[in-house]
């Protein structure tokens, strides 16, 4: 894995439009993904940030946030560093199903799950002095989930795995 | 980064909100205000048009869904319009789909 980028953010929510901006146009200059993975991409990192930062602003530590992108041959890996209270994931607690009518009284919570279902990989390491979280998207989807273009465009991948500098 | 809100009266009973640019933790307040502001001020049939939102994530989702319960506990309804495939698929994961009446018009949400 190597690294592409480095990003520290004062931990503020005017700075995650930022982030994302430059995330996914980096993904989407350097990595042979289609514009859906592209905005999965976007839309799970977003969501990271916000938790971090909020885990942060609640934890009153004046550090950044740090996001770093990493790049290996089959896969970017977008990494979320906060030094809030850390927490952990299997303690969220699940939201009713939709059908039910007290669904309408949570409107939070929902980040998490859309990050699960955004990326192919997701790891979270929550400590006493704060959160790593690590996601990563391979070429296509994982195959569990079924999208015709990614799953042609990992088919390729893993087929030539040339540089992805390619047009 | 600016949010744009335009709250147009001109298709009564339903107030019209076109939200544009980008719907996040730090724009999503000012929807949640111009919703609670529309309630009060007694709007009970509010069509909120997500025709020019770029990007919308889970914070913008909680604000829409607080809206809905909002209007629903005055016997009201909140719709939404929205064709861009990249906003749909955010109401397809969490199953919002369901939840929220989705439309591909504002003519259409406005329809008796």
């Amino acid at each position: 894995m190597i690294l592409a980028l480095e990003l520290a953010v004062p931990a503020g929510p005017e700075f995650i439009a930022v982030v994302r901006l430059v995330v996914s146009s980096l993904a989407s200059a350097r990595r042979n993904l289609a514009d859906q993975r592209v905005d999965d991409l976007k839309l799970a990192v977003s969501e990271a940030c916000t938790n971090a930062i909020e885990a942060q602003l609640a934890s009153g530590n004046g550090e950044p946030v740090v996001i770093r992108v990493l790049e290996a041959e089959e896969r970017i890996e977008v990494q979320v560093l906060d030094h809030g209270g850390g927490f952990d994931v299997d303690t969220l607690p699940g939201h009713p199903p939709v059908t039910d009518p007290d669904r309408l009284n949570f409107e939070r919570g929902l980040g998490i799950p859309l990050i699960r279902t955004l990326v192919d990989y997701l790891e979270f390491d929550g400590r006493p002095g704060g959160t790593l979280v690590r996601m990563v998207v391979f070429g296509g989807p994982a195959d569990d989930h079924s999208d015709e273009t990614s799953e042609i465009l990992r088919t390729v991948l893993i087929e030539d795995s040339s540089p992805a500098d390619k047009p | 980064m600016e949010l744009g809100l335009d709250v147009d009266d001109a298709r009564p009973p339903y107030t019209v909100v076109r939200v544009q640019g980008e719907v996040d933790v730090y724009t999503a307040p000012r929807l949640r205000e111009t919703l609670l502001e529309l309630v009060n001020e007694g709007k009970r049939q509010i069509v909120i048009d997500l025709g020019g939102v770029e990007f919308l994530d889970s914070t913008g989702l909680g604000v829409l869904v607080g809206g809905l319960k909002r209007v629903r506990s005055h016997e009201g309804d909140l719709r939404l319009v929205c064709t861009q495939s990249r906003i749909l698929k955010v109401f397809e994961i969490t199953g919002l789909t369901t939840v929220f009446s989705i439309f591909d018009s504002v003519d259409a949400a406005t329809a008796a």
